[in-house]
């Protein structure tokens, strides 16, 4: 009886697998892991805060087998992402490209930072420059 | 001065933040503007749904303006969407080819039998190919292509009277004008 279980159980464990990663024929483990590499730097466009490697939506489905095929072919990651921008736009691209609209999303933060230490700095240099009040050793603590 | 400055910066956040509310309302936030806007609509030659042993292909539709209407049986708001192209698809003056997206022909079919047929021709992108090569993601979308080719205006989701009304009408007005 036990084994019936176990052997069922087990049975449902290896099916769950199954559906959770779609069957392509890698031809070897390198292949593998760039394609896992570029499918997460890539955005499923039905849920659109998931990526294409994660996603379970239909769509992203025949987009994860066309960037597939497109390997076999032997484009490179780059021709495979622009074939995704011409249809999609940038929006597919979790990382977005440096151009003229963008360089505030790009260096915004790094601005504010700077603000933020040209702040403190000057704060910092002002209170240097008081004189500092001779420390009274009768206060009590 | 320095007193009210806490103050100025609170102003500024909450400023920033009604301008958020504000923007997430009144913005569709799945919407992604199509980079074919203005480009000539991809190649694609796919058979009609009721005859598979023909087939239309782009070329065939130059000359004249058409909407292409992305849709399936299985899509729920397609069959929102369904009702407004019966009664006002004949109207826009354009003609209306659909795009059986992803969908089997048998069910379409009796999806279309069971709520009436608006389109002039029906094409049946099984394998949703060149919905990918349109950039389709979420069906319904609808492309006006104008006579030589050219994607002028892109819905993606319903096209509620509302919007017929205020954008696809004024594109369709558009083709007259625009220079080829």
């Amino acid at each position: 009886m036990k084994r019936i279980v176990l052997a069922i159980a087990l049975l449902f464990a290896g099916l769950h697998v199954a559906f959770a990663i779609d069957p392509l024929p890698f031809t070897d483990r390198a292949q593998e892991l760039r394609f896992q590499h570029l499918t997460r730097q890539l955005r499923c466009l039905v849920c659109q805060n998931q990526d294409l490697a994660d996603s379970d939506a239909d769509l992203a489905k025949d987009l994860r087998r066309q960037v597939f095929q497109m390997m076999q072919e032997g484009k490179t990651d780059d021709e495979i992402k622009q074939y995704l921008v011409s249809r999609y736009n940038d929006f597919v691209l979790y990382d977005p490209p440096l151009q003229a609209g963008t360089w505030l999303l790009w260096f915004g933060p790094l601005a504010f930072v700077l603000i933020g230490g040209i702040i403190v700095a000057r704060i910092v240099r002002k209170r240097a420059s008081v004189p500092q009040e001779p420390i009274d050793s009768r206060e009590e603590w | 001065m320095s007193r009210l400055l806490p103050f100025f910066g609170f102003i500024l956040i909450v400023a920033l933040f009604a301008f958020g509310i504000h923007w997430n309302r009144s913005h569709d936030m799945n919407w992604v503007p199509s980079p074919l806007i203005d480009k000539p609509a991809p190649e694609f030659n796919l058979p009609l749904l009721y005859d598979s042993t023909k087939s239309l292909s782009r070329a065939e539709l130059l000359g004249k303006p058409y909407l292409l209407n992305v849709f399936g049986s299985w899509c729920v708001t397609c069959q929102d969407e369904h009702p407004i192209l019966m009664a006002q698809g004949k109207a826009l003056g354009v003609r209306l080819i659909g795009m059986d997206w992803k969908d089997s022909p048998d069910a379409a079919k009796r999806w279309l039998a069971q709520f009436g047929n608006p389109y002039d021709t029906i094409i049946a992108d099984a394998d949703g190919k060149t919905g990918i090569d349109f950039g389709v993601y979420g069906a319904p979308e609808s492309y006006l292509v104008d006579a030589h080719g050219v994607i002028r205006y892109k819905r993606i989701g319903m096209l509620t009277p509302q919007i017929i009304d205020r954008e696809l009408k004024p594109a369709i007005a558009r083709l007259q004008t625009t220079p080829p």
